[in-house]
């Protein structure tokens, strides 16, 4: 089993063995699941966006059915790092997406756990003004 | 410590459409709790373990803030929330801090909560409000490094919660490597002294060499401190 982490927090997921230290190579309905990206014939998309998969490249990209979703978010800028022994994969945002999210200034959204365990989010508290403030133990 | 400066400001304004949510940077398990305790905070508290605010916001230190208007829009994006580095004035031979530089603290503390009860009574109208060009004009961007650096802190701590420590600190060393401006991830990283402060003598060699750069950047708002940080003298 392998553990994939994504800002929606851990999936597990099941995922072909390859001797490719960098590709995760899922199962299109996995991706889907996981990640929210659907293979069509003109890439991997989601919502309006496609990511085509490079002319000359296609076998790093689909192969046998399979998707090599860690090719797809490097293509994307977007960080993927794995454990020693790729039991786990953290799939990140780019510093790209991030600074696009932040000039929008709708303020990007996110779930937490209060101190009992209970998820709050900030669009919960739409309607209502927010002042949103770090602070640690330390 | 602030929770019980937002304590008070939030029975002030809780009935005025207004909240306060504080996020703890806190990675260890059960670390905000005697805090929180102690505060005893009405409005939500949450912790944060995997740093994914400062990610979001591209936050470096604590405490920063971000004002939200009821429309889910950004009118000041990510600033320090109205803290003075007046420890860095404290004597070097007695360690007692300097009275003008703890004045200070109380003065920028209380001006800035101020300036967010008037935010609250005058909305878009309150000068402490930014418009779209200047709230712009005062976000900070990440980079392809900062982006990088948090996805390793967020592993770590995956790893860490694994039982993985001794993997897990080569991803909180990238992290640091990474972002070296992030105070978040540098004192993470370092063990609570006896006072329960992440203080040791890296953090405070790095504090020494920051000379005239701030820990706490100033607030753009009238009545906040500006210019050098304060020195020993």
């Amino acid at each position: 089993m392998t553990t994939v982490l994504t800002e929606q927090g851990p999936a597990e997921i099941e995922a072909a063995p390859t001797p490719d230290t960098d590709a995760l190579w899922l199962a299109p309905a996995e991706a889907e699941r996981v990640f929210g990206w659907t293979l069509k014939p003109e890439g991997l998309c989601r919502g309006e966006v496609c990511i085509p998969v490079p002319a000359g490249s296609e076998a790093d990209y689909v192969a046998d059915g399979a998707v090599n979703i860690a090719a797809f978010f490097r293509r994307m800028g977007k960080p993927v790092l794995t454990s020693r022994d790729r039991d786990v994969w953290l799939f990140g945002e780019s510093a790209g997406d991030r600074a696009a999210q932040l000039e929008s200034l709708e303020a990007p959204d996110f779930t937490l756990p209060d101190l009992h365990g209970k998820p709050h989010s900030l669009s919960d508290y739409r309607g209502t003004k927010v002042f949103l403030t770090t602070w640690a133990s330390w | 410590m602030d929770l019980p400066v937002w304590q008070a400001l939030y029975e002030r304004l809780k009935d005025d459409n207004f909240t306060i949510i504080a996020v703890a940077m806190d990675s260890r398990d059960g670390d905000p709790l005697p805090w929180v305790e102690a505060a005893s905070p009405t409005y939500p508290v949450l912790v944060d373990r995997d740093h994914l605010l400062a990610d979001l916001y591209n936050m470096t230190n604590v405490p920063q803030a971000v004002w939200i208007d009821e429309q889910g829009a950004i009118v000041r994006p990510a600033e320090n929330a109205g803290a003075y580095e007046a420890f860095r004035a404290r004597d070097p031979k007695t360690g007692a801090p300097s009275e003008s530089a703890m004045a200070t603290l109380a003065d920028a503390k209380r001006t800035y909560v101020e300036a967010i009860a008037d935010w609250v009574a005058k909305g878009p109208e309150s000068e402490h409000v930014f418009d779209r060009q200047q709230a712009l004009d005062h976000l900070s961007r990440p980079n392809d490094d900062t982006a990088l650096a948090h996805a390793h802190f967020r592993l770590a701590q995956h790893l860490i919660r694994l039982g993985r420590g001794e993997e897990a600190d080569a991803h909180l060393g990238e992290a640091k490597r990474l972002h070296p401006d992030s105070w978040n991830i540098l004192r993470q990283a370092i063990p609570p002294n006896d006072m329960g402060l992440a203080v040791d003598p890296d953090f405070i060699a790095r504090v020494q060499s920051l000379g005239r750069k701030h820990y706490y950047p100033p607030v753009d708002m009238k009545g906040m401190p500006s210019g050098d940080p304060p020195t020993a003298d």
